[in-house]
């Protein structure tokens, strides 16, 4: 089969009826210097050769065991059940393509309209959408949406949130021209938004009853990044009245894949409703009183709006959010709440092991946690490296994007870290005892006198 | 009762007292077909005259609306949360939109009765 829809016959008909001779003659006004008419490129591969290659480099990849992945910061290795592929990898949801019309794709749009019910109901908001790239363009939305409904430009990041989405944050908040601040000094009558992310990057949780209630003393919204399996034991941000609800669903039933594709999500308060991005689907009767469901409120934001709408995302991950949806079903609310509290109690063990070990502490031992929690600790790179050799993935050196932490490593658990696999971490550790010889030559050393305190 | 002006944007504007009552025209909402969304600002907003202060959705399009005069919003028609149609119904009446305490005379560039007439006849196809 021909991978080129026309064949020579065809390509000669419409040459034909346009008056010229060949393709080349419809790129004479392109100079001939920057065209290029030989591509150096190898010889083709049979699929038996392709797969061969393809393996190859495959091989060259560092896959680290599930068990002993002990790093988070926004991506997660979780367990996926079976079910997950079982139905995304069904062809009618397996399309290249998002169908949306009702008369043709009610499978689609009602699993769709499951997913908004389902983040609805874990986030405690009246209403979300059909899904976003990520957690980070999922708050970058959330902001513009405050900026839209408060008329102000600014907005403000309160404490640990997710260095990256900050960026991406920037990124927009640059394009349409609002301001930027980090840091809860910077909350006042012009304040759009208080962004905030709860349990922290750091994995540490934020107080986000006071954070939200300094946003609505000063006028402006409460924006909440959470963890959806967090959900399963905290307080959602519908219980602490946040207006809108953001985060990343990879931990719902989707692989980390080197970053994506995942899926964010964003949920609001009925009132924002009309200001929610990208799409949504509402459930609704035919015309012989049957349930059916349809794109609803879209006309006005993408179709009629335009330059002036809130966000012109157009788009969403379907697929992504139909694991995510697989993935709440099949685990229920008490499944998740098992979940976030497996990972807690074995982040918890972890933490009390690793800061028995000497040189390793609590960054911040007054701070609650839930399943991701920040140690100081000396020679981050070679402990590192040491685990990495002994095919553990460490925790997440943090100094890079705080300064003031330099030398903090946010190690994590979830339930794919069994007890074995947290002994092995916390030996291989101990007995290298990198963490513990403290540096000659840094001016760090004189915090060595604190080791093990935690 | 007051005078009605009007906007080349279909909006109209009476004043009582330095207080002016906002609506969109009859022309307007009978281009917009039924009106589902009103998109009104909050009280106490300050507006210049030509800015947009909301947005009015019909089952055809959104349209930005704009203020012909400059003030402080003391009140809005919050009636419309519930039955937007009143801007169908009655545009000049019952489906008012907004009230704006004048800060300083009307605009400019308003239109009477007879200017607007014009206009839209001149409109019409």
């Amino acid at each position: 089969m021909p991978y080129l829809v026309h064949a020579a016959d065809d390509r000669e008909q419409m040459l034909d009826a346009l008056g010229v001779r060949s393709v080349d003659d419809l790129l004479v006004d392109i100079p001939a210097s920057i065209r290029t008419h030989e591509l150096d490129l190898p010889e083709g591969l049979s699929e038996q050769e392709t797969m061969r290659c393809v393996r190859e480099l495959a091989g060259r990849n560092r896959v680290f065991e599930d068990r002993l992945w002990f790093r988070g910061g926004g991506v997660y290795r979780r367990f996926i059940p079976a079910a997950v592929a079982a139905v995304t990898s069904k062809p009618e949801f397996y399309t290249a393509y998002t169908p949306y019309q009702p008369e043709a794709s009610q499978g689609t749009l009602q699993a769709i309209f499951e997913f908004q019910t389902l983040i609805a109901e874990l986030t405690g908001m009246d209403v979300a959408n059909a899904s976003l790239y990520d957690g980070a363009t999922a708050l970058a939305e959330a902001a513009m949406m405050a900026v839209v409904d408060t008329g102000r430009q600014k907005v403000v990041v309160a404490g640990h949130l997710h260095p990256e989405y900050v960026e991406v944050l920037r990124c927009f908040a640059d394009g349409r021209g609002f301001d930027v601040r980090v840091g809860v000094e910077h909350v006042a009558t012009d304040t759009a938004a208080v962004l905030f992310q709860q349990p922290n990057f750091l994995g540490l949780f934020e107080d986000a009853s006071g954070l939200t209630e300094l946003a609505h003393r000063s006028g402006a919204l409460s924006v909440a990044t959470v963890d959806p399996i967090s959900l399963g034991l905290i307080a959602p941000p519908g219980e602490y009245d946040a207006d809108i609800a953001v985060g990343e669903g990879q931990q719902l039933g989707l692989p980390p894949s080197f970053g994506g594709p995942h899926v964010g999500f964003i949920a609001c308060r009925r009132d924002l409703m009309r200001r929610l991005p990208g799409r949504l689907v509402g459930s609704t009767v035919d015309a012989s009183g049957r349930r059916g469901f349809v794109l609803t409120l879209t006309a006005r934001e993408q179709h009629i709006r335009r330059a002036k709408a809130t966000s012109n995302i157009c788009t969403n991950h379907s697929l992504c959010a139909l694991a995510a949806s697989v993935y709440l079903t099949y685990m229920g609310p008490e499944g998740l709440r098992q979940i976030a509290d497996v990972s807690y109690q074995r982040a918890h063990v972890l933490a009390e092991q690793l800061s028995a070990i000497p040189g390793v502490e609590l960054a911040f031992p007054d701070r609650q946690f839930l399943n991701e929690f920040p140690v100081r600790m000396f020679h981050v790179e070679q402990s590192l490296t040491r685990l990495r050799d002994a095919g553990i993935l460490g925790g997440l050196p943090v100094g890079r994007w705080y300064p003031e932490l330099d030398g903090v490593v946010v190690f994590c658990c979830t339930e794919v870290n069994d007890p074995d696999a947290i002994q092995t971490l916390v030996g291989v550790l101990s007995e290298s005892g990198v963490a513990a010889q403290v540096p000659t030559t840094s001016g760090r050393s004189s915090e060595g006198g604190q080791g093990g305190q935690g | 009762m007051a005078e009605r002006y009007y906007t080349e944007t279909h909006e109209w504007v009476t004043v009582q007292d330095s207080l002016a009552t906002l609506g969109i025209t009859d022309y307007a909402q009978a281009q917009l077909g039924d009106v589902v969304f009103l998109e009104l600002p909050r009280v106490g907003k300050l507006l210049e005259a030509g800015d947009s202060f909301g947005v009015v959705e019909s089952v055809k399009a959104a349209s930005d609306l704009y203020s012909p005069v400059a003030g402080t919003v003391t009140e809005v028609n919050e009636s419309l949360n519930v039955t937007p149609e009143l801007v169908n119904r009655d545009p000049y009446g019952e489906g008012w939109l907004i009230k704006v305490h004048l800060n300083g005379d009307l605009g400019e560039g308003l239109l009477d009765e007879m200017g607007y007439k014009a206009l839209t006849e001149g409109q019409t196809h």
